[in-house]
């Protein structure tokens, strides 16, 4: 065990692993806590493959950050693509632009790429810019007009979204040095405490509006979008990841007491609108989950649907503060 | 008898005295059992290597029905055709070694125009030839007939060849008179969405883009033709309303 724990710790700054094991050790004890419900006959139906879901993900995480840098922002890439691939399903698309959906995938090895270099100049531009001007470029080389400007429009979207939001999260990793410094020179996590901060307060909120929606949900926020947003699951979502980002931040990132917990109602605010934002695409595509691919939540980018706008706000909020 | 179904004797036999015949055969047999998985070689590797890495990775095929599919032969499982990759994705429900005990109707004109591309069809993807365009006095389905009369299951496409992407065309005759030869092999309907997004008619490259499968249970035994027909047709509406929604333009 020490061994271990001393072969870890060189991988690792030790707060973002106590902070792992603190994820493992809260899926150990709701997974208890779901067994015990089950056993009564009284767990909600989606509850334990939605842990097993959410084991999986932690020990990937885990794993890949264990195993170093490039190997989490492979991870992160592959999570782009996944859900990029499950909106280019559900977005309808012309048959002219076939080709270019390879040029919106080409996208995920590119931006990733960007990150793993720490290149942030290029990181903020790729997506937003020069892909926002290669699309309508080689669509109009093509020469279809029909339905030009919904076809770009769609395209680009997706990018930004599975592309260029996400991959913020794993531009963390790389913080630091973006800024020209040690990686460990703001907080003792360094950049993995960053990223590690960003999931657990997205998951943090996502899992509090939950049970606060569901136990004393009654006003709906956007009924036309989403029928399970109310008002009192914004608001527990609000309290609990303000609370969390008080207690947790000033452990794992530069972020003091005071401020951390402004940033967790930014990230409460940002993951419901992004929830929100993704509910209305599927409304509007008419399906319900965005995929198959982790039971009891969906698809990827039914998991990955706040984090898509809490990952940018929260690098800006902790990129112009403090790097 | 091996031997002679793999062709290996069939030219020269008939010239041969019985005993030295008896003993070719016999040698054809032992060549023929050693040889099998030999023989299926090609096509496992092809499924391993890349068939099934593709549609793992590039493509990601959403499963439902699985409990309808047919494990073993005879059986005629009955898609929709979009793509040249609806034979192999369907294939790829099985496992590795049942892969040999299941094959897919292609056409002869196109898929058996030569002697090499014969040999993919055949070795390599798993195919056996239908003869487009009747020619008087054969059965264009000939071949269909004896894989299900060696009890493997058939992938057979109803409308014959690829349609535009995602568009159903008229059923043609072809299942109605394999259904009604084969009374003993379930009619499978399957309705398969979005390979003509993956790799349609008349394009290379994929694009990775999930793919549903949806298997329907079988249709009902003994029908006569029309209703049979009208049955597929229904199925395939139902399964269709199954998949949900599928992305609109074009």
């Amino acid at each position: 065990m020490p061994d271990l724990w001393a072969w870890a710790a060189g991988r690792l700054p030790a707060p973002t692993l106590w902070a792992l094991l603190g994820v493992l050790g809260t899926l150990a004890a709701a997974t208890l806590a779901g067994a015990v419900l089950a056993g009564r006959g009284r767990a909600p139906a989606d509850l334990l493959p939605r842990l097993r879901s959410w084991w999986v993900m932690a020990l990937l995480l885990a794993a890949a950050l264990l195993a170093g840098r490039m190997a989490a922002v492979v991870l992160f890439g592959a999570v782009s693509y996944l859900a990029l691939k499950e909106y280019l399903t559900l977005a309808p698309s012309r048959r002219a632009d076939r080709r270019l959906l390879l040029l919106v995938y080409l996208a995920v090895p590119l931006q990733y790429a960007l990150v793993a270099r720490a290149w942030y100049g290029m990181f903020v531009l790729l997506v937003p810019v020069y892909l926002f001007l290669a699309l309508p470029a080689l669509m109009a080389l093509a020469g279809e007009t029909r339905g030009f400007l919904r076809a770009a429009g769609t395209l680009h979207w997706g990018a930004m979204i599975s592309v260029f939001a996400l991959s913020h999260a794993a531009f963390l990793l790389v913080l630091p040095e973006s800024a020209g410094l040690a990686d460990t020179a703001r907080s003792a996590a360094g950049g993995s405490g960053l990223l590690l901060t960003l999931l657990i307060l997205t998951g943090l909120n996502d899992v509090a509006q939950y049970v606060s929606g569901r136990l004393f949900g009654r006003v709906r926020v956007a009924p036309r979008v989403s029928p399970n947003k109310t008002v009192a699951g914004l608001l527990g979502g609000l309290a609990a990841t303000a609370a969390g980002a008080a207690l947790l931040a000033p452990l794992l990132t530069p972020f003091p007491a005071g401020p951390a917990a402004l940033l967790g109602l930014l990230i409460g605010g940002a993951g419901f609108l992004g929830d929100l934002s993704v509910s209305a695409i599927k409304r509007d595509a008419g399906v319900k989950d965005t995929g198959t691919l982790l039971p009891g939540h969906g698809g990827m980018l039914d998991r990955v649907d706040s984090l898509v706008f809490t990952a940018p706000l929260f690098l800006h909020a902790a990129r112009y503060l403090y790097f | 008898m091996i031997a002679a179904r793999l062709g290996l004797l069939s030219a020269t036999a008939p010239a041969l005295r019985p005993s030295f015949r008896r003993l070719l055969d016999g040698l054809g047999d032992r060549l023929a059992r050693l040889g099998a998985p030999l023989h299926a070689l090609p096509r496992l590797a092809f499924a391993a290597l890349v068939v099934r890495p593709v549609l793992l990775f590039a493509v990601g095929l959403n499963v439902r029905g699985r409990e309808h599919l047919p494990r073993r032969g005879p059986a005629i499982l009955a898609p929709n055709h979009n793509s040249h990759l609806d034979a192999l994705a369907l294939a790829s429900l099985y496992p590795l070694a049942e892969l040999p005990g299941v094959v897919a109707a292609g056409a002869a004109d196109y898929f058996f125009r030569n002697a090499p591309t014969a040999w993919l069809a055949r070795h390599v993807l798993g195919a056996v030839p239908v003869a487009r365009g009747a020619v008087r006095g054969s059965d264009p389905l000939a071949a269909c007939s004896a894989a299900l009369a060696e009890g493997r299951v058939l992938i057979f496409f109803p409308e014959g060849s690829r349609g535009e992407p995602e568009r159903m065309q008229p059923v043609r005759s072809g299942l109605a008179r394999l259904a009604a030869a084969h009374p003993e092999a379930p009619v499978v309907p399957v309705y398969l969405r979005n390979f003509g997004r993956v790799l349609p008619r008349g394009d290379w490259l994929p694009v990775p883009v999930v793919c549903d499968v949806v298997i329907g249970r079988p249709l009902p035994a003994g029908l006569p033709a029309p209703a049979l027909k009208a049955a597929y047709a229904a199925a395939m509406a139902e399964l269709a309303a199954e998949a949900g929604r599928a992305a609109e333009w074009d």
